[in-house]
């Protein structure tokens, strides 16, 4: 929630270090020297208008850019003090601590609802002893148990779409990260489901770092308490949300919220 | 604000919303200046046909209200056109109140066309100059977006406050020398009330104005360190006084 008198971004503990990173799609420079601090327990939102780089800055936090061929990027994402492009870092430990939540939910449709809660941890080889609990505490806490307790051995596929973005919030919950990226996380849901799922961020947010891209600005403005711009590959201005959607530094934040361009 | 909004119909309802504000500040001011007129030349005509274009001002208020309330519903403004959708409520009330002080100086011109002017004692035209004047600098500032200017007016206020305790004083003196004068009096002594309020919503207006370009509220900061308000604890549920115990 747009909240007053937030600190500015680099006065609070980061979770995310990002310097002087650099993506690049072969030829094609997507991302130009973003340096930024992404603040502990809170929600980042990313705004910026089609083909800015603002999905590739957020799958540049989790190393899932380099999974698309020619892709490559440089320059240093730090967490915890290591630098996740370190060689010594296996990227599918990462992901399970920097979690991801897409634009259309995804249940694994062979899977059940039970089975997809905790497919991050089957797929990972891990056979939790204390399964049962990890579905009930991970669904309870996306608000989804008391509506499927009674079916969780349905399909995935058969619950409604905020449902199954809620469903896909616990599969991330479930592996336990500390990092939750969402890739425009309520652009397939109609207005209810996405109060529903806005209102989660809102409690996720206390014990997870969120960091979201958005095309909607007034969900950024409702539930993010800093918002970056990006512009052409280039990180324009991040800042507390209040300050970008009340009086931006930068005229071309300004252009941009106000729908000047884009 | 250097470019156009993408949507052609939201600049459209932007710039027509500007205009209707702008119609009304100067409605406003041209009622202030005629009522003005009316009270020099005791023409109860004039007075009379000042005093209806308050009923114009009304309409455009309510014009004004209407027009925020579908930008704000329909375009969910941010930013800069955000700031001037809410100061645009704000300047309309300011605007509205001028006007109906319009309508209370015709009123009372009427009330003392029938009767000689007072002494040249009591002077009021330095007050309604600088009335009338900073309200149009306010508007003026308006127009031009133009902080330096709004600052200037902030600085012209108690200049204004102690005009018209000199002429609440010239009048005081006048009644206690005269009875027969007070009629007149407390009429002059209400026109002068009425021009040192258009002066406090000019400022008002000026204040807004600071706030729409830059985003900085400036309210009450002025007044509020001058008069030691700001040494005053601010009172909290625990500490506020029982229910029907007023503090004085």
């Amino acid at each position: 929630m747009m909240q007053s008198n937030l600190p500015a971004p680099s006065q609070l503990p980061a979770r995310i270090v990002v310097e002087d990173l650099n993506a690049y799609f072969g030829g094609a420079h997507a991302l130009h020297h973003i340096t930024a601090q992404i603040p502990d327990k809170k929600l980042t939102a990313i705004i910026g208008p089609s083909g800015c780089g603002k999905s590739t800055f957020l799958r540049c936090l989790n190393r899932m850019h380099e999974l698309v061929a020619g892709a490559r990027v440089s320059g240093r994402v730090v967490m915890d003090d290591i630098d996740i492009y370190d060689k010594r870092v296996d990227p599918v430990r990462l992901r399970r601590r920097v979690g991801m939540v897409f634009q259309k939910p995804n249940p694994f449709p062979t899977m059940s609802i039970r089975e997809n809660v905790l497919a991050g941890l089957t797929l990972n080889g891990i056979r939790p002893k204390d399964a049962d609990a990890i579905v009930q505490h991970t669904l309870e806490r996306v608000a989804l148990w008391t509506e499927v307790k009674d079916k969780l051995h349905n399909s995935g596929t058969s619950l409604s779409g905020g449902q199954q973005q809620r469903l896909c919030i616990a599969r991330v919950l479930a592996v336990q990260p500390s990092v939750i990226l969402l890739d425009e996380p309520c652009s397939a849901l109609d207005p209810i489901a996405t109060a529903r799922i806005e209102e989660l961020f809102a409690e996720l947010k206390n014990e997870y770092t969120l960091v979201m891209v958005t095309h909607n600005m007034q969900q950024a403005a409702r539930v993010s308490d800093y918002t970056a711009f990006f512009y052409m590959g280039d990180l324009v201005e991040l800042d507390t949300t209040q300050r970008i959607f009340t009086n931006p530094k930068v005229s071309k934040t300004e252009e941009y919220v106000t729908g000047r361009f884009g | 604000m250097a470019s156009r909004h993408t949507s052609k119909v939201y600049e459209q309802e932007l710039r027509t919303l500007r205009e209707r504000l702008l119609l009304m500040g100067s409605l406003a001011e041209e009622m202030i200046q005629k009522s003005m007129r009316a009270l020099k030349s005791r023409d109860a005509q004039l007075a009379m046909e000042t005093r209806r274009v308050d009923r114009h001002i009304n309409r455009l208020e309510c014009e004004v209200d209407e027009m925020c309330l579908r930008v704000l519903a329909t375009r969910q403004p941010v930013a800069s056109d955000l700031r001037f959708i809410t100061t645009a409520l704000k300047i309309v009330t300011d605007l509205e109140r001028i006007g109906d002080m319009g309508v209370n100086i015709c009123e009372r011109v009427l009330e003392l066309c029938d009767d000689s002017p007072l002494p040249e004692t009591v002077d009021l035209s330095t007050l309604a100059n600088d009335s009338l004047s900073v309200l149009h600098e306010a508007l003026d500032a308006l127009v031009s977006r133009d902080t330096e200017r709004a600052n200037r007016i902030l600085a012209r206020d108690d200049t204004i406050d102690e005009q018209y305790t000199r002429v609440f004083q010239q009048v005081l003196s006048m009644m206690s020398r005269d009875p027969n004068t007070i009629y007149r009096a407390t009429r002059i002594q209400s026109i002068a009330k009425y021009l040192e309020r258009i002066g406090d919503h000019a400022m008002n207006i000026a204040e807004t104005v600071i706030f729409l370009v830059s985003g900085t509220d400036v309210r009450h900061e002025n007044r509020m360190s001058k008069s030691g308000i700001d040494s005053i604890p601010p009172v909290s549920i625990e500490n506020a006084p029982p229910d029907g115990q007023k503090r004085h």
